[in-house]
């Protein structure tokens, strides 16, 4: 079993919200992240959504392309990003869950990825244009090493087939907040609060939401119905404003502690 | 051999719908519409009303005899795409996915442009149809195509630029699929080429197919048999697949798509996908692409922005993989040559795309003997590359 389960278990236990935070791998390079993850949880990050940069982001908005591309710039490949993984494994139990496009990982071969994948630590994949209809190269890899496949909900979504992939779903299920592309419009959580509601009913795992939570208050008021609070684009902004500077590592944690103390305050009240 | 993909649209391992949640049920319901659409005789009358009508079908079949005797081997017969309304064979399909776009009640259409045909094909209709229109396009192609940039916005679409990446096709279709899932509910993408998710390799195909169905019947009447070898342009491949398909069965009839070898294969700047492509996942189906070994997907490079793509329908990767069909290139040079050679000999301007089938022509045609035929699909005219083709001779105009 992947370390997803007890970590939401014991927020639950708790009565606690989880925040999960996603940042680029190599964005500004393999080494910076290796320091930020460890600064994430440090400031209380509950799963690291660690991204592998793709030359093509589809599903993202400015901030994570730019992120990506510098990424790339820097040389940084999926073989890195499961190095990188395996040097943080060694210092925290954090669940890591990979989170990018699923060429590179078909390039690295299904079978050679979930073998390297757990190897390194990696407790789940999270890939944003592989839908369940795609998986059957992939999916069983990951089952039999023991990494989750994490399912992708949206408010497309029709009723029939949410109820369908809630019922199948590993690890947790990421609720997309809204039709769009990640960093560009802002999350509207009373729109979503019944939706994620009836997901939160159907699912046999705890539920994040994502896209458009970008300051504490969002992150409060997504945490008041959801397992999870996802924050991607605003986080991956703090680290491009602050790049290789000395305060990134400052700057990183305040802006997470703030977001924390929003679920936290969220998960209280509930 | 199956003619038609499986139920969730492969071709083979090719093919399929590799799309974000947001996606897919727009997906299944645009499947289920064309299911619906190609099952209600009402839809086939509408769609060759236009046309006939309104495109001007049936284009010419035509036998160019100068370049014939040029060539020095076999007939080489024209499909005259470029006598469409428009230019070129991107109107049949966007003729077709407008008709089904109104008949499932939408009233916005998005498309992606590389060369502007595809642009100004969809503002077309759009125009015809009372639609609001958005076209996405690299800058680069804008500054290589600013006549179909200014045609488009006399035809009342809106032009968005598109910086990231490269800047060309690949990155337009890319905004274009950023832009869909931000309004899916109330817009239909019009996708130019035989590629992207399931259903869309599949409906532009039939909507394409009639090049084919005309060709193989124009020349029976022409001949009193079927020609030996097909070919046409690729990019993402839509003319050559609208040509290919009817003639998929007829196993005597030779098919070949030409890709663009740009600068030269062995520079790394050319498009040629299939030639010297690998197996990925992009825009939506896997496919051969041009990408390195970690799966970032590399530069395309063709004179000509239409076939500047470094990716290839999905039955087009299934075809060469089930050795129907044959794949080879042509060079940038070897393009312009072919269109200064079409433009003395026979007075027709072939769009540069169209010229790398021309070139490929007189390369096969040489080999062949002059009892035999080859038919090439003229996809597009050249009215647009004027300024490319100045340049290449160091004309300034």
């Amino acid at each position: 079993m992947s370390r997803i389960a007890p970590v939401f278990e014991n927020l639950r236990q708790r009565g606690e919200k989880a925040l999960i935070t996603f940042l680029t791998a190599g964005d500004p390079d393999l080494a910076t992240s290796e320091q930020l993850v460890h600064a994430l949880v440090e400031a209380g990050v509950d799963l690291i959504e660690l991204g592998f940069p793709f030359s093509d982001p589809m599903a993202d908005g400015p901030t994570i392309q730019l992120a990506s591309e510098r990424a790339l710039a820097a040389g940084t490949t999926l073989p890195g990003v499961l190095d990188l993984v395996a040097r943080v494994r060694r210092h925290t139990n954090v669940p890591i869950v990979l989170m990018g496009y699923y060429n590179p990982v078909f390039r690295y071969g299904a079978a050679a990825f979930a073998r390297d994948a757990a190897a390194a630590g990696v407790d789940g994949l999270l890939l944003v244009d592989l839908p369940p209809e795609e998986a059957d190269e992939l999916h069983p890899q990951l089952k039999a090493a023991g990494v989750d496949l994490i399912t992708l909900l949206a408010p497309t979504t029709p009723e029939a087939r949410m109820v369908q992939l809630a019922g199948e779903a590993e690890g947790f299920l990421y609720y997309v907040s809204m039709t769009g592309i990640t960093g560009t419009q802002k999350v509207d959580a009373a729109a979503i609060a019944e939706a994620v509601a009836g997901v939160r009913r159907e699912s046999r795992v705890p539920v994040a939401v994502g896209f458009g939570v970008a300051t504490a208050e969002d992150a409060g008021a997504v945490a008041r119905f959801a397992d999870a609070v996802v924050v991607g684009s605003a986080l991956v902004q703090v680290i491009a404003t602050h790049g290789r500077a000395p305060g990134l590592i400052e700057e990183v944690q305040r802006f997470v502690r703030s977001l924390k103390s929003g679920v936290n305050a969220a998960s209280v009240s509930n | 051999m199956s003619l038609q993909p499986d139920s969730r649209g492969h071709f083979g391992q090719f093919g399929g719908r590799y799309v974000a949640e947001t996606l897919m049920p727009a997906l299944l319901e645009l499947e289920q519409a064309y299911r619906a659409a190609q099952a209600d005789p009402h839809f086939h009358r509408e769609f060759e009303s236009y046309l006939r009508e309104y495109v001007g079908r049936p284009s010419p079949l035509y036998l160019a005899r100068r370049l014939t005797e040029h060539a020095g081997g076999a007939k080489i017969y024209l499909k005259r795409e470029d006598l469409n309304h428009t230019g070129a064979h991107k109107v049949n399909n966007t003729v077709g996915q407008a008709l089904l776009a109104r008949r499932m009640g939408k009233r916005k259409v998005i498309a992606e442009t590389g060369a502007g045909q595809h642009g100004v094909a969809t503002a077309t209709v759009a125009a015809l149809f009372g639609m609001q229109c958005d076209v996405f396009m690299g800058e680069e192609d804008i500054r290589r195509q600013a006549l179909n940039v200014f045609r488009m916005k006399l035809l009342g679409a809106k032009v968005h630029p598109v910086n990231s990446g490269t800047a060309t096709l690949k990155d337009a279709m890319n905004e274009a699929l950023r832009y869909w899932v931000t309004h899916v509910r109330d817009t239909f993408y019009v996708i130019g080429t035989v590629a992207g998710p399931h259903p869309y390799p599949m409906l532009v195909r039939d909507f394409q197919a009639v090049i084919g169905r005309e060709a193989r019947a124009q020349f029976l009447e022409a001949e009193g048999r079927l020609p030996e070898l097909l070919l046409a342009c690729i990019g993402g491949g839509s003319n050559a697949m609208g040509l290919f398909h009817p003639f998929l069965k007829d196993t005597g009839v030779r098919m070949m798509g030409v890709e663009a070898a740009g600068l030269g294969i062995a520079t790394g700047k050319h498009a040629a996908s299939i030639g010297s492509g690998s197996v990925g996942v992009l825009h939506g189906n896997k496919t051969y692409l041009l990408q390195d070994e970690n799966g970032q997907i590399a530069h395309a490079h063709s004179i000509s922005a239409g076939l500047d793509y470094p990716g290839v329908g999905p039955e087009h990767a299934w075809l060469k993989e089930t050795g129907r069909a044959e794949y080879v290139s042509i060079t940038d040079d070897e393009a312009l040559q072919a269109f200064r050679l079409l433009t003395e000999l026979e007075g027709i301007m072939p769009a540069l795309e169209s010229a790398h089938a021309v070139a490929q022509a007189l390369k096969t045609a040489a080999q062949m003997g002059r009892d035999q035929a080859i038919l090439v699909c003229l996809s597009g005219r050249g009215d647009k590359d004027i300024h490319t083709v100045a340049s290449a001779m160091g004309v300034e105009l």
